[in-house]
């Protein structure tokens, strides 16, 4: 065993915040940093700047265009980004297409998918869930039927996470109509300019507009679309769902977040004194952080085994819950060490140059009710438990 | 002993919550609560005129309730429909306004609409370490500093400020056309504002203010505990029926197990809950009010988030959205525990009471 990063580690991690401290501009840290909704303009500038330096596809292999880094090396990028205020990268191209492409699409699928996630051309969202398919997602109705060389596809996509932004849709859909309904499942990419495709908001609780509506009237989608064999695709969502889960520990944003909170807690005042002092404040950073600590080794050595055995394993899903968790406390500690201030809505304050809380915290109340989504999707925290007793308890 | 609600108190509730379920349907309630001015004028005076500011008034006062069941009934009626209106500031100022011995009727008939302000960023619950200063002059007072989350100050016409003069706490009395008030929805609706006190002028309405001050902090921690109450039942009904209907699996979700020992235990919080408010309404004006409602507001904090969380976490996606009332209803679970002391603070209280 050996927890200390090697002379070359440590050079990538150099490098690493080398890029940073030259290429993040300002204003895009700020933004982040500030907790304000994120602008595609904004992930669109990151992601390109990213893409110049070969950077943009952090989990791929070289042979496809990625960097090829191994798990320490994901690590340093993942927690020097969140160190420097970096935005997260939208993960539907990079983190779930790119994947699944490599491993089921064809070599025409590969030649056209991948080169435009590399270079930031394509913005890809997900349609899987859907009003009647959520945790199950098997039950999904929206369908696709043959027509000569075209599928139509009709039906209601949901949750599509920054879809208005989006150019591009790859859809969980249904082909197959008897039998188990994981039997009948297909997956599709779907242009989003196809006649019959409406996207709508949906609002979220803090007032953000994250996440949409997509429905299908209708919509002619080309048969060489299919990525692997028609009534397979809940294989790929299998594998997708593992891949998904790899990067949700959110230790670097994690990481992050917690300095924030101590300075937060520094600089405002409980009693007289920093909230810092206060003996119940401080014991519930302390239990989050000891938490944290544990969680970058447990990340760390669950990626080196997924690296070992070629692929991500279920006990990933402990990650999963795990890690929103821990982020979840941190981000109710952020609001609850603001007090009354926490309170003001953004941008529905009458004179806006007035400072009402310290800086970057106006957004804080506002992050920890957007966060209580992280224990919902991608396979919400039951399912997961839901995986882990199956793979791990065998029960 | 007796826990059933004397007849008044029961017509008082029902009427209240008839009126409000006819006048605050979630999207009457969304539009009021974070469209300027946070909440409704109309509805207000309507309110004043079915009594509801009269019940939170002594009878001594010019009222006919003012008694911790009164507060606490008004109270969880609001806090079931989300009601914007301010009557907490009213609440309070009537407190301090009765300490004084001064005039209540244009508080009764709800013609005047007041607000207290008493927490400072720096100062947030605790009233000891205030800095916001008052300076005589002339027979007159001016007051320097800033009161921040000053509830219903968005369109209060009187705000009642909380001051040192002399090193001493006391009560000052500003009218809201003589001050900087900055207004704003609060993230779970309903209206507060930033209070920027330069040389305001104000009118003393109590020196050696500080028992005053806790009977109002008192019992504006109870009308809290009270709404919480309220909203958390509005909540754990919707949560019922979800879980009732939506199926996965083939499926009610509420055939899970796991949801239903979650689902069992928020009943149990929210019975917790429900006693505290009790106790705490039975021990308003006692010698143990402070501390009794200090544990009744840390249990119900508790209570409130785990409500909040678990209600939200059991929906799935639906309940984050802004679309469907558990979210607006988690969001004043949450952020109740920002008003008035929170939970640590409370605990905080608790535990000093215990040092000889």
């Amino acid at each position: 065993m050996d927890l200390t990063y090697s002379d070359a580690e440590l050079a990538f991690q150099q490098e690493v915040r080398d890029f940073f401290e030259a290429n993040l501009p300002m204003h895009i840290s700020d933004a982040v940093r500030s907790g304000a909704e994120m602008t595609g303009e904004l992930y669109q500038e990151y992601h390109r700047i990213l893409s110049a330096k070969g950077w943009l596809a952090t989990t791929w292999p070289k042979e496809y265009g990625g960097p090829g880094w191994t798990p320490v090396e994901r690590h340093i990028f993942d927690v020097e980004s969140s160190r420097y205020n970096a935005p997260r990268i939208v993960p539907f191209g990079l983190a779930m297409l790119g994947p699944v492409i490599q491993k089921f699409g064809n070599d025409r699928q590969k030649a056209e998918v991948l080169p435009r996630i590399l270079s930031a051309e394509d913005w890809w969202c997900q349609g899987y869930s859907e009003p009647g398919a959520g945790s199950d997602l098997a039950s999904l109705k929206t369908r696709a039927d043959r027509d000569g060389d075209h599928y139509v596809v009709n039906g209601q996509k949901t949750w599509t996470t920054l879809g208005q932004y989006a150019n591009k849709i790859f859809c969980l859909v249904r082909t197959k109509f008897d039998g188990k309904p994981q039997e009948g499942i297909s997956f599709l990419l779907i242009d989003l300019d196809t006649p019959g495709i409406e996207m709508r908001p949906i609002r979220l609780i803090e007032g953000g507009h994250e996440v949409n509506e997509v429905f299908f009237t209708d919509v002619r989608v080309p048969v060489e679309n299919l990525v692997g064999e028609e009534n397979l695709g809940w294989t790929i969502a299998k594998f997708l769902l593992t891949h998904e889960r790899t990067g949700i520990a959110g230790v670097g944003i994690s990481m992050q977040a917690l300095e924030e909170l101590k300075a937060l807690g520094r600089s405002v005042k409980r009693n007289g004194k920093p909230l810092i002092e206060d003996p119940l404040f401080a014991a519930r950073v302390a239990r989050v952080e000891i938490d944290l600590e544990a969680m970058k080794i447990t990340n760390l050595r669950m990626l080196f085994q997924a690296q070992k055995q070629g692929h991500p394993g279920p006990e990933t899903s402990i990650l999963k819950i795990k890690g929103t968790q821990i982020n979840q406390e941190i981000r109710d500690l952020a609001r609850r060490a603001l007090g009354p201030v926490a309170a003001p809505f953004p941008g529905h304050v009458t004179d806006g140059n007035l400072v009402l809380s310290p800086p970057d915290s106006q957004n804080n109340a506002a992050r920890y009710f957007n966060n209580r989504k992280t224990s919902i999707f991608g396979g919400s925290n039951e399912i997961q438990r839901n995986i882990l007793t199956k793979t791990m308890l065998e029960l | 002993m007796n826990f059933d609600l004397t007849e008044d108190r029961q017509m008082l509730a029902d009427t209240l919550r008839r009126y409000l379920a006819e006048q605050y349907d979630i999207e009457t309630r969304n539009k009021l609560a974070y469209d300027a001015p946070f909440h409704s004028a109309e509805k207000w005076s309507e309110m004043a005129e079915l009594g509801i500011a009269g019940a939170l008034v002594t009878e001594e006062n010019g009222g006919f309730g003012g008694q911790g069941f009164d507060i606490s009934v008004v109270f969880e009626a609001l806090g079931r429909t989300l009601c914007p209106e301010p009557f907490l500031g009213a609440l309070m100022a009537s407190r301090l306004l009765g300490a004084a011995g001064a005039d209540q009727e244009s508080l009764v008939d709800g013609s005047v609409r007041y607000a207290v302000g008493i927490s400072e960023i720096d100062a947030p619950y605790d009233v000891a370490f205030t800095e916001t200063t008052a300076t005589a002059t002339d027979g007159t007072y001016v007051l320097n500093g800033r009161k921040s989350a000053v509830y219903g100050g968005q369109v209060a016409d009187v705000i009642l400020v909380v001051a040192k003069l002399d090193g001493k706490l006391g009560v000052f009395s500003v009218k809201a056309a003589d001050a900087n008030v900055v207004g704003y929805a609060m993230i779970d609706g309903a209206g507060a504002a930033e209070l920027v006190l330069d040389n305001t002028p104000a009118e003393l309405v109590l020196t050696g203010a500080d028992a005053a001050i806790q009977d109002a902090l008192n019992a504006g921690r109870l009308a809290l505990c009270a709404e919480a109450v309220g909203a958390m039942e509005a909540t754990y009904e919707i949560l019922l029926d979800y879980l009732k209907t939506r199926k996965q699996f083939g499926v009610a979700i509420g055939k899970f197990q796991v949801l239903q020992h979650r689902t069992v235990d928020l009943l149990t919080e929210i019975e917790q809950s429900r006693s505290m408010v009790v106790g705490a309404a039975a021990a308003l004006g006692d010698d143990d009010a402070a501390l009794k409602i200090a544990m009744a507001k840390n249990l119900i904090g508790r209570a409130a988030r785990q409500v909040a969380e678990e209600a939200i976490q059991m929906h799935g996606g639906i309940a984050m959205t802004w679309e469907y009332a558990v979210s607006h209803l988690a969001k004043r679970l949450i952020m109740l525990d920002h008003q008035l002391g929170d939970t640590d603070h409370c605990l905080t209280e608790v535990m000093n009471s215990y040092a000889a």
